[in-house]
């Protein structure tokens, strides 16, 4: 390969930068200019020493493309030890203030980090790879448009970054899931388009009659995050060369504009994402059929219907209209069903392989995660109530809500999925150690539980104590008060964090040593334990 | 691949398609899953036609109960205010003494108090009234200005050293680093804390005495048990805003810091003072 153009063209990009880092408007921008420069510089570079002018072989047409794929598997581990790591930090924050360091490591800056860290670094790394995997398999046909999968990995990676050091130098459009300024929006909007066409225009491609059910998840998810993307980034830049911009929509639009976009970012991109994961990985696993056909195709219509319009339950008892309101709630409760849909495919899926649980990590973290997402699709709806909204709304309650579907469901899922591809995409028998994984899902599991109830107890508490008067009818805690009383499940829930974080770092050893060859020598997992034998 | 085919494990026939080596199985919707979503549907049916719920060209439906969240939080307002009524109006028409001397008025004043020390004043005397350097324990019986239900309450009307409200508590100590010699700082700091504890260097307690009879005197008094008219504190206690070492005796005396308190009066109204008054005399220390 001699990656002419690519050459070409990152170094005028590098150079559009450095002239961006002279001329920007206000420091931080000039800054990030310097970053992006940087990064590009070092992309050059890379390709320049891999440039070579021995006539590339030829590619089989018929052959799977696997090198993104890879790439995208060990991006998923990195960015997710990375994002758990900020998430633990940032639990000690709020646990002991004194760990906020001024200004790039302070609390403001690093939530944006972890939130984005985990959900679009991590979460999205392992669905573009999974996606990539998945589309090739059940349709069979090689990724779509030659080199264009290459170019959404890496484009991905590059938003990250500049997202992230853009949040580090307080760079910051504060929008919830979406803190990223305009130039970093264009960027991302032009990979994701990149991304639909190479998913789109694999899927069209196919070899199969039909489109496999976890292609319809993963294309409502990538279609859904680029509308979503679009309308909530809406805004004018302040200047071409600066870092920041205004919104297109104040006030209460806003604010619903804002929650539409991160209710469906949980819905398409944690949801919908990841069940399409599900639908793959899941059968594979456990080597057998899915359980209902009817049911995928119900229950995913449903979701896609019902799902876009419960955003307002965010806005419960504030300046948004009672009529949103009621309807956010009324989308929510009918939206119970269909998301347990999922979970029933799921699980049914397992029936007459159930002995496996016993057998297989993967398979146990697969249906832990399936519990989790049961749990947490559950638990999401009667949030949403209005009565219980007024007692968790603004609470940490939420916050455990959020981590029981983000540590429970995604993460497992993604975990799962991830055993399961390395071996086969770096050609390995199988991992270096099932026993490690057992470690990983027991360390994990802990972790969610302890996370979960944690903030459950502090949540329900700090909710109470806020709506707690006397019989006078005066407010009884202060703020001050409310806060103290949090300290021990501040502390409980790092703890919790770090469970789960030690469980992400074992299973990075583990795909590490995968990947290099090796395999452990370990007592093998149990088998299964032969029918029982009457006595002689 | 559309071809028939049983699944031998479950004996149920799959749709006859295979991606990968996956098939689909051919099972119905699970019973209980479809009834459960049917009621849901009915159930937000209903719901959106008794609540406030479908938008409409210039509007929403309005919901046949009537039902208005800004309506609702009105009704509870009010009906708080008028519980309150009878007291806030025994308060407003009260000395603070006289609500401090009614059990059932002071009950009322104490918890509204309460309540809006937390808002107010959490920020500088800490939610336990503990205080910290600099900003007085509210708990204990050394009262700078006065601890009597009335001296609170013109203390919290007024401020302290709160220029642009006349009425305020104005004394300040002078910087006397520009009045005596070194020398003399350190004696006349010893001999202050030697009221209330051991020194470091005893032999300047003696000449410590002479530079406060001819300079401190005037405020702190010939007892050195301060003066409350002018805010100046009792010296022989063991209660310090600043410290109780020489060295920080000796800072305070050659410049003096000077706290600062907002007169309230002005923000929260006189029964609200009025009810904070009465709570901060409750907390132990009132005279």
């Amino acid at each position: 390969m001699k990656f002419g153009t690519e050459i070409v063209t990152l170094g005028l990009f590098a150079f559009l930068a450095l002239v961006a880092a002279g001329f920007g408007v206000d420091e931080p921008f000039r800054q990030h200019m310097w970053v992006l420069f940087f990064v590009l510089l070092g992309f050059v570079v890379v390709l320049l020493r891999n440039t070579s002018f021995v006539p590339a072989a030829s590619v089989d047409p018929s052959a799977y493309m696997d090198g993104p794929i890879r790439y995208g598997a060990i991006a998923t581990m990195f960015w997710g030890v990375v994002g758990m790591l900020v998430g633990v930090v940032i639990a000690l924050q709020l646990a002991y203030p004194d760990l906020n360091i001024e200004p790039w490591f302070n609390f403001g800056r690093l939530r944006s980090l972890h939130t984005s860290g985990v959900v679009f670094a991590f979460g999205g790394n392992a669905l573009i790879c999974t996606s990539m995997y998945v589309v090739q398999r059940t349709s069979r046909a090689r990724l779509f448009g030659g080199n264009l999968a290459w170019f959404v990995f890496w484009g991905y990676q590059l938003f990250i970054v500049m997202a992230a050091t853009g949040y580090l130098l307080g760079i910051t459009e504060s929008r919830e899931y979406a803190e990223p300024e305009w130039y970093v929006d264009i960027w991302l909007t032009i990979v994701w388009v990149a991304y639909l066409v190479l998913f789109l225009g694999t899927i069209l491609k196919r070899k199969e009659p039909h489109i496999y059910v976890a292609n319809w998840f993963y294309l409502s998810f990538i279609v859904t995050i680029a509308m979503l993307h679009l309308i909530n980034n809406l805004s004018m830049p302040a200047s071409l060369l600066g870092s920041k911009s205004y919104s297109a929509f104040s006030g209460v639009q806003d604010a619903l504009t804002q929650w539409w976009y991160g209710h469906n970012a949980v819905g398409f991109f944690l949801t919908a994402g990841f069940l399409g994961m599900m639908y793959y990985f899941v059968p594979k696993q456990a080597n057998r059929p899915v359980y209902s056909y009817r049911l995928s195709i119900i229950h995913f219509w449903a979701i896609i219907f019902l799902y876009i319009w419960a955003g307002p339950h965010h806005l419960h008892y504030t300046a948004l209209p009672d009529w949103a309101q009621t309807l956010g709630m009324v989308f929510s409760i009918m939206l119970w069903m269909p998301s347990w849909g999922g979970m029933i495919n799921g699980l049914m899926t397992l029936s007459g392989a159930w002995d496996k649980l016993r057998t297989d990590p993967i398979i146990r973290m697969m249906v832990m995660a399936i519990a989790f997402y049961g749990m947490s699709t559950f638990e999401g709806p009667m949030m949403s109530i209005k009565a219980v909204n007024s007692l968790s709304h603004y609470t940490d309650w939420t916050i455990g809500h959020v981590h029981s579907g983000a540590l429970g469901w995604v993460g497992m899922i993604s975990f799962g999925a991830i055993y399961y591809m390395v071996p086969k995409l770096w050609n390995r028998e199988q991992l270096y150690s099932l026993r490690l994984v057992t470690w990983h899902f027991w360390l994990a599991t802990l972790g969610i539980v302890v996370y979960a109830a944690v903030m459950w107890v502090s949540g329900i508490m700090q909710g109470l104590m806020w709506r707690e008067y006397d019989k006078q009818g005066f407010l009884v805690y202060s703020f001050a008060e409310t806060v103290a009383a949090m300290h021990p499940y501040y502390v409980m829930r790092a703890v919790g964090g770090a469970m789960y974080l030690a469980g992400a770092v074992i299973m990075t050893w583990n795909i590490t040593m995968t990947i290099l060859g090796y395999q452990r020598e370990e007592e093998p997992m149990p088998a299964s334990i032969p029918a029982l034998q009457p006595a002689q | 691949m559309s071809d028939e085919h049983i699944d031998e494990v479950s004996g149920i026939s799959t749709t006859g398609h295979e991606w990968d080596g996956i098939r689909e199985l051919n099972n119905p919707l699970p019973r209980w899953w479809v009834i459960t979503f049917y009621i849901t549907i009915v159930w937000a049916i209903g719901y959106t036609i008794a609540y406030p719920a479908w938008p409409m060209l210039t509007s929403a439906t309005k919901g046949v109960l009537g039902y208005s969240s800004r309506d609702d939080v009105n009704n509870e307002l009010a009906a708080a205010e008028i519980a309150k009524a009878k007291y806030a109006a025994a308060i407003q028409s009260k000395t603070v003494s006289e609500i401090a001397g009614d059990d059932a008025l002071r009950e009322f004043a104490v918890a509204a108090g309460s309540a809006a020390y937390k808002v107010n004043c959490v920020q500088c005397h800490a939610s336990d009234a503990q205080g910290s350097k600099g900003f007085p324990n509210l708990n204990d019986d050394d009262w700078l200005w006065g601890g009597t239900a009335e001296q609170i309450q013109q203390t919290i009307t007024h401020g302290i050293r709160f220029a642009s409200v006349p009425g305020t508590r104005l004394s300040e100590m002078p910087a006397f680093g520009e009045i005596i010699t070194r020398d003399q700082v350190a004696q006349v700091s010893t001999y202050v804390a030697s009221l209330s504890g051991p020194v470091q260097d005893a032999k300047l307690v003696e000449p410590g005495a002479k530079v406060f009879a001819e300079n401190c005197v005037a405020c702190h008094g010939d007892n050195a048990k301060g003066n409350k008219e002018l805010g100046a504190p009792d010296l022989t206690d063991a209660i310090w805003l600043y410290g109780s070492n020489e060295t920080a005796i000796a800072a305070q005396v050659r410049a003096p810091k000077h706290g600062v308190m907002p007169a309230w009066v002005e923000r929260l109204g006189e029964t609200k003072v009025k009810e904070l008054a009465v709570y901060i005399h409750s907390l132990g220390g009132g005279e």
